[in-house]
């Protein structure tokens, strides 16, 4: 009895394919979410160049500004290739952390997956090109929620 | 061959804080060397954390991730003297592993 949805999944996803192979990727279909797509590196999110993109290849939607989720990033960074970021959040259920660097060639820098029993909250180092906005997302229980904060770089950390 | 991970993990009550170094040039394919060629971008794409034969942590990295990345979280559910498995693959397929005790 589970056959027909199933179907009309399989066809929904077949003319998504081929919507993207047609060059019109950024039509507002639904790309699965995080928790749902299986465990592949999404190289599609990490070649978008705008943030939105970027999110919207990696999670299929917007997310929400939190106070929940606590973005720790410097106020001046002098080094734009060694910009110290981290994120904790007090939300349940996060499942994963992505950060994003707005104006790098491309945004999406590092997405990690929190499965059960390991903590909210991550800390790396990213590199910046130029002074920008940082935002971390959190998703948690199914929805996203978001901290963006500036971080202005003297020196940027992409070369050339 | 030395390894190109570092890892340090220690336990605290329930939970094991973990901070990793790797050595990597991460390379995003929009520097040039001394003669004006372009570097090809190189890059760690994923970093796995296993214990007691779980995930516990996996990082999916693009080019924006600093050279010799550095890493920080913490997990529930090991002890000390523990296994945790740690493994990195590039986009060029060079991957490592090793294996550090948590103390």
């Amino acid at each position: 009895m589970h056959k027909p949805p199933l179907a009309t999944r399989r066809l929904i996803l077949q003319g998504a394919a081929s919507v993207a192979l047609l060059g019109l990727g950024n039509l507002p279909f639904a790309a699965p979410a995080r928790a749902a797509a299986n465990d592949k590196y999404p190289e599609e999110a990490f070649k978008q160049k705008g943030e939105a993109d970027a999110i919207k290849a990696l999670y299929g939607r917007n997310a929400e500004p939190s106070d929940k989720v606590k973005l720790d990033a410097p106020e001046i960074a002098e080094n734009g290739g060694v910009v110290p970021i981290s994120v904790t959040t007090t939300l349940d259920k996060v499942t994963s952390i992505s950060f994003f660097v707005a104006e790098n060639p491309n945004a999406l820098a590092a997405s990690y997956r929190i499965p059960d029993g390991t903590m909210a909250s991550v800390a790396n180092r990213l590199k910046m090109a130029k002074t920008t906005n940082v935002t971390a997302i959190v998703e948690a229980d199914g929805k996203l929620y978001s901290a963006t904060k500036e971080v202005k770089v003297t020196v940027g950390g992409c070369g050339g | 061959m030395a390894s190109s991970i570092r890892v340090r993990a220690t336990a605290n009550g329930d939970i094991t804080e973990v901070q990793a170094l790797i050595q990597h040039p991460m390379d995003t394919g929009f520097v040039k060397d001394s003669k004006g060629e372009l570097i090809p971008a190189h890059f760690i794409q994923e970093l796995k954390f296993e214990c007691n034969g779980k995930d516990v942590f996996v990082a999916e990295w693009g080019t924006a991730v600093s050279k010799d990345p550095y890493v920080k979280f913490s997990f529930k559910g090991a002890k000390k003297g523990d296994d945790l498995k740690v493994s990195w693959t590039d986009n060029k397929g060079v991957s490592d592993t090793t294996t550090a005790k948590i103390s």
